[in-house]
């Protein structure tokens, strides 16, 4: 098999705040091939889209990158490494910052943003600045460029792209906008388009035409896809393959078939269980109880335990391994629960959870409850950072 | 099989509510002047058509979905209806008061019976106020519950799944799963009998959604709750609702319950946004109906249905009697030319794209043609507005408004549908063939 | 690795989860009291603000006692001062003394008058001492009226929008219109020169800048949606405008009050310079400036005690506004 075009180990980002240490991406892996449509999916604050910004070196302050390796081509983007006296350095092959700039971003991957009125400058022509990025990245003069920015844009479906050319941002509509965003990041035919919830601030109708857009151009370019994103919908729609994040960590990837119909995890279980769907009526919703603990102080062990329906006594103790766990014969599966370890999961005693239904139902009870300032329940082992 | 009902096909008559009609709109309509200020008068600018001419009824105890795109008016007609801004026309009855009648005192006091709930958790919590009395205020302003308003406060705290003890707390300690419960208690606080809730959930996270629909539906059963559910999200509306209403543009296009909607939409708009929401499967049947273009201005909205401008189901002019596939690639070619989709260097190739089969013939084939030529000569203007005139604005769907009440598939509830398919004389086409 | 207990898997919250996932650059409101202070306290410039307004209102408070509240109870004035260190009513002293470690061509210098003394022989140091009380109750009560006032046309005008803001504002702008001096002066000679129309003249001539400052925030916050829900609530206008959006609005009005009543007292110094507002003999900072002009040339001192005053105290206030503003102001912090 071939490299792949995106190889991500053991990345870690942590934001560094006055609360503490807030671990966003703690140690996540995975791949995207050659013209492939991989979707990187989880709720708010799993940290699916600070892993995308790291790996255009884009986290900023007071984000940092302490950990890992993204390598894209045999090109190391990110890679720090443990000096022999314990500090994390980066290492030499890394990517210097204006490596970054010259080499990587723009035109071998870019980025696409969930809104797209933030992504272009709203004083200048929409056209202009089109040609002004192509210009730039792929060494071509005026003229040149603006041949490519117009073709560009009816590429993408804009009407009439010789005369909007000349139009400023605020004169497009949503959809638009996230039309000519898609145009500026296929100019400089990069290999990786990251897209960072590019069709959440969408209406549907429009979300379909951008999701029509964006199968169209991949068959015909052939770039990679890493898609962003918090809708399984989307996800179930274009993706090939697909990692679920959950607290800073990636705990489950399959193939987006394998995903929904031969789910692994619990935690993805549960997710796709708790949606309303819109192509049949489901009677009750089964949510996932409590909410996403803070990443400052990820729970023990598995760090969904404190939500999981599942969740076990070994749950709190062992740390899952994120392993391949398909048949020989099969696309592979990684997952990371200890459901498919040899820690003692079977042996071990159910934990007593609102989530796992040890406690009486109720309005009541569904409250996620606060962190301590409340004078009964000041827990006792609260880590400190 | 449709019956032609053209006076407003769901008003029950002025002022007439029977006893399960707990909200009747009729003929409301919403128009927002583009300027204010002292000077705004010596220029006469047309004004924005956010709501126009919409009725239906409420039923006591159900919910009611409105769905719609951004832009389309939903908010909007809430916000009318609970008279947060005064209609430019039409009539809301609620419980027997005009509510667009009623003035200051009088309003403010039945506002005790009608609450809202905000999409924004963030912003519709006064950040400055602790929980306990911003689930009090409603009361306060009405005088109730003098002495246990603190009590009630706690106790409605506990029935949406907060702790009593959070009393005390600003709101941003609170996610935004808990700052929406908040919301519903101070709703709740006043004991109403219908609750407008605007985006209730949109801004949540989809396991969090879930939390707070099913927290609804508890409260709904318990109080007896009367919802109007405002959303974007058709999987939520499909799961909440009891009716559906559908807005396009300022209308209502269809209403029907939400079986009969969903499994058998009647207007092509409807049926449009049901094939475009991404299902969480990756085996379901990707037959995406993409629509072409924007939504156009509610300034100068189209005559006739809105929708026409984008309906892949336009019908076709009286004068002429195309075949399906030809009306069709006269009518796509027609937008093809008024929106500038595709170049014109060669009048052959044009020519092959949309008409592989041949032109028209009849009058329609010398429009086309003559189009053809003046694509080909640069005159888009000129043949746009040819083809435009000839085959779209002669539509029926271009010169009436429609309101048809169609027979229900599933269930006997009311099928409203804004579509002139739906017209006695035109031999309605099977369903989802286009 | 934390050890984390049985207790702490059930108290798993969501507002833990939501302060620091959900929008890492969005601190949590900054609401009450407890933390503007908290903010300031960590300001040193702040703090030192603070320390000069501090020690300048105890001045105030202890002269006023002295002149006014101890006399109704049969005391002595001055009777404070003098039991302490020094007496304002010695009459004998010489006059245009220089401060006690200096001479110049009236005399030498004594500790009995630290910085000297003016051209009828008083003590400045108790006279730079007694101003303090005009000055502090000067800034605060002009600083006051044209808070209060302004504030409440503001926010009536931006709640409500449409012909009231017209009107309002329109009135507003044109008090905005007229210079600042010819305005406090031209009221001053209309209705009399002393010090409590200085006050209200300074007070009236500052309402277009807290009623436009409060306007521009109340057409921002009256889009919230708790404004709304408000409403659809059926609350009052009068007790929405005074509960949400007056509350929510304060903010920036606090911290310009704070400076504008530094300028405050500046204006009213310059307008006892010019001879409207404190009359003699009372001891105001202007004032005393204004007598030291004809012996600026012999000994510049006379001019630099009133003259350090006014400053120092202009300065705290301005330390303590933009420490307020870093404070109120959740962007600049973080």
């Amino acid at each position: 098999m071939s490299e792949p075009l995106l190889t991500v180990e053991n990345l870690k980002t942590q934001f560094f705040t006055e609360e503490g240490t807030v671990r966003a991406v703690d140690g996540v892996n995975f791949e995207v091939n050659e013209g492939e449509l991989v979707g990187l999916v989880g709720e708010s604050g799993a940290g699916k889209s600070v892993a995308a910004q790291s790996i255009m070196r884009l986290v900023e302050e007071p984000g940092r990158i302490v950990d890992g390796t993204v390598t894209f081509d045999g090109k190391k983007l990110v890679d720090i490494e443990e000096t022999p006296d314990g500090r994390m350095e980066e290492s030499d092959e890394m990517l210097s910052n204006r490596e970054m700039r010259e080499q990587v971003r723009g035109r071998e991957i870019a980025i696409v943003f969930q809104d797209p009125m933030e992504s272009l400058n709203p004083v200048f022509k929409v056209g202009a600045q089109l040609r002004e990025f192509i210009e730039l990245n792929r060494g071509v003069n005026e003229s040149e460029a603006k041949t490519i920015a117009v073709d560009m844009l009816r590429e993408v479906g804009i009407p009439e792209p010789e005369a909007r050319y000349d139009d400023y941002p605020h004169e497009f509509s949503g959809g638009m906008r996230q039309r000519v965003l898609i145009a500026m990041a296929l100019a400089c035919e990069p290999r990786l388009i990251i897209a960072d919830e590019p069709t959440t601030a969408l209406d549907v109708t429009v979300e379909g035409q951008i999701l029509d857009l964006v199968s169209d151009l991949q068959e015909r370019y052939d770039t990679a896809f890493l898609w962003v994103t918090h809708d399984m919908g989307v996800v179930a729609e274009i993706c090939d393959r697909v990692n679920v994040m959950y607290l800073g960590e990636v705990i489950e990837e399959a193939e987006v078939d394998d995903l929904f119909h031969d789910t692994k995890h619990p935690y993805t279980e549960a997710l796709l269980r708790s949606m309303p769907r819109p192509d049949r009526s489901v009677e009750s919703l089964d949510p996932i109880k409590g909410v996403m603990p803070e990443a400052i102080n990820p729970p023990s062990g598995c760090r969904f335990h404190t939500r999981c329906p599942e969740a076990r006594e070994a749950c709190k103790e062992f740390h899952p391994e994120y392993q391949d766990v398909s048949d020989a014969d099969e696309a592979p599966h990684a997952v990371s629960c200890i459901k498919y370890e040899r820690v003692g999961y079977e042996d071990s005693d159910p934990l007593q959870t609102e989530a796992t239904g040890a406690f009486a139902g109720g309005l009541a009870d569904m409250r996620g409850d606060d962190d301590g300032r409340d004078p009964a329940g000041v827990p006792g082992g609260e880590a400190d950072e | 099989m449709s019956e032609a009902d053209g006076t407003g096909a769901l008003g029950t008559g002025a002022g007439g509510t029977d006893d399960d009609t707990i909200l009747s709109v009729q003929g409301l309509t919403k128009h927002f002047s583009q300027s204010d200020g002292m000077l705004s008068a010596l220029f006469d600018e047309p004004p924005v058509r956010a709501v126009e001419d919409v009725s239906f009824d409420v039923k006591r105890g159900e919910t009611l979905g409105l769905v719609g795109e951004s832009g389309c008016g939903k908010s909007t007609l809430a916000r009318t209806i609970l008279r947060l801004v005064d209609p430019t026309d039409g009539a809301v009855y609620f419980e027997g008061d005009n509510l667009a009648e009623l003035s200051g005192s009088n309003l403010r006091e039945r506002r005790r019976d009608l609450q809202m709930i905000f999409q924004d958790p963030q912003s519709s919590l006064d950040p400055r106020m602790k929980v306990g009395p911003i689930v009090e205020e409603p009361m306060k302003a009405h005088g109730l519950y003098k002495g246990e308003r603190e009590e009630r406060a706690r106790e409605l705290l506990e029935k949406v799944g907060l702790d009593p003890h959070h009393y005390n707390r600003y709101p941003h300690q609170f996610s935004g799963g808990q700052r929406q419960r908040i919301n519903l208690a101070r709703a709740l606080s006043v004991n109403p009998d219908f609750i407008v809730c605007d985006e209730p959930v949109s801004a949540l996270d989809v396991s969090i959604q879930a939390q707070v629909l099913n927290t609804m539906q508890e409260l709904q059963d318990e109080f007896g709750l009367t919802y109007l559910f405002i959303a974007h999200d058709l999987s939520v509306i499909r799961h909440i609702s009891d009716r559906v209403a559908v807005m396009y543009l300022g209308k209502l296009v269809e209403l029907a319950e939400t079986e009969e909607l969903f499994e058998h939409p009647e207007h092509p708009y409807t049926k449009a946004l049901l094939d475009s929401i991404p299902v969480p499967d990756p085996r379901s049947e990707g037959a995406r109906s993409v629509l072409e273009g924007d939504v156009p201005s509610p300034i100068e909205p189209p005559s006739g249905c809105r929708f026409r401008t984008r309906c892949p189901r336009l019908i076709q002019p009286d004068e002429f009697s195309m075949d399906s596939d030809t009306w069709k690639a006269v009518r796509e070619f027609a937008r093809a030319v008024d929106r500038r989709t595709f170049e014109a260097d060669d009048r052959a190739a044009v020519r092959a794209e949309f008409f592989p089969d041949g032109t028209p013939s009849g009058r329609a084939g010398t429009v086309v043609d003559d189009a053809l030529d003046r694509v080909a000569d640069d005159e888009w203007e000129d043949a746009a507005e040819q083809l435009i005139s000839t085959f779209a604005d002669a539509s029926i769907c271009a010169t009436e408004e429609p309101s048809y009440s169609v027979d229900p598939t599933i269930g006997d509830g009311e099928h409203f549908a804004a579509c002139h398919l739906h017209r006695d004389d035109v031999e309605a086409p099977a369903p989802a063939d286009d | 690795m934390a050890t984390t207990t049985g207790s702490d898997t059930d108290s798993r919250t969501e507002s833990d989860a939501q302060a620091v996932e959900s929008d890492p650059e969005q601190p949590a409101a900054n609401v009450g009291w407890r933390y503007t202070v908290s903010q300031v306290r960590r300001d040193p410039t702040a703090l030192a603000g603070l320390g000069i307004i501090g020690v300048a209102t105890l001045v105030a408070v202890i002269a006023f006692l002295d002149q006014t509240v101890l006399p109704m109870f049969g005391i002595e004035q001055y009777a404070i001062a003098q039991a302490v260190w020094m007496s304002p009513n010695a009459e004998v002293a010489p006059q245009l003394l220089p401060p006690a470690w200096t001479t110049n061509v009236f005399g030498e210098g004594t500790w009995a008058h630290p910085l000297g003394t003016d051209d009828r022989g008083r003590d400045i140091l108790a006279r730079v001492f007694y101003g303090t009380r005009i000055a502090i109750s000067v800034g605060v009560i002009a600083t006051t009226i044209a808070l209060v006032a302004g504030t409440v046309v503001g926010s009536v005008a931006g709640y409500y929008g449409g012909r009231i803001d017209d009107v309002l504002m329109r009135a507003v702008e044109t008090l905005y219109a007229i210079p600042f001096l010819v305005l406090v002066i031209v009221f001053m000679v209309a209705f009399g020169r002393d010090l409590t129309f200085a006050m209200i003249g300074v007070g009236i001539a500052n309402i277009p800048t807290f009623a436009r400052l409060i306007r521009s925030r109340v057409l921002s916050v009256r889009e919230e949606d708790y404004i709304e829900a408000a409403r659809a609530a059926g609350v009052r206008d009068r007790n929405i405008i005074f509960r949400h959006v007056i509350p929510n609005s304060f903010a920036p009005v606090l911290v310009q009050a704070t400076l504008q009543i530094g300028v405050a007292i500046l204006i009213v110094a310059g307008l006892s310079f010019l001879g409207f507002g404190a009359q003699p003999p009372t001891p105001s900072w202007g004032q005393m400036l204004s007598q030291s002009r004809d012996y600026m040339l012999p000994d510049p001192w006379f001019s630099i005690w009133p003259g350090l005053a006014i400053l120092i105290t202009v300065v705290g206030f301005n330390l303590l506004g933009d420490g307020l503003r870093d404070a109120l102001d959740p962007r600049i912090n973080n």
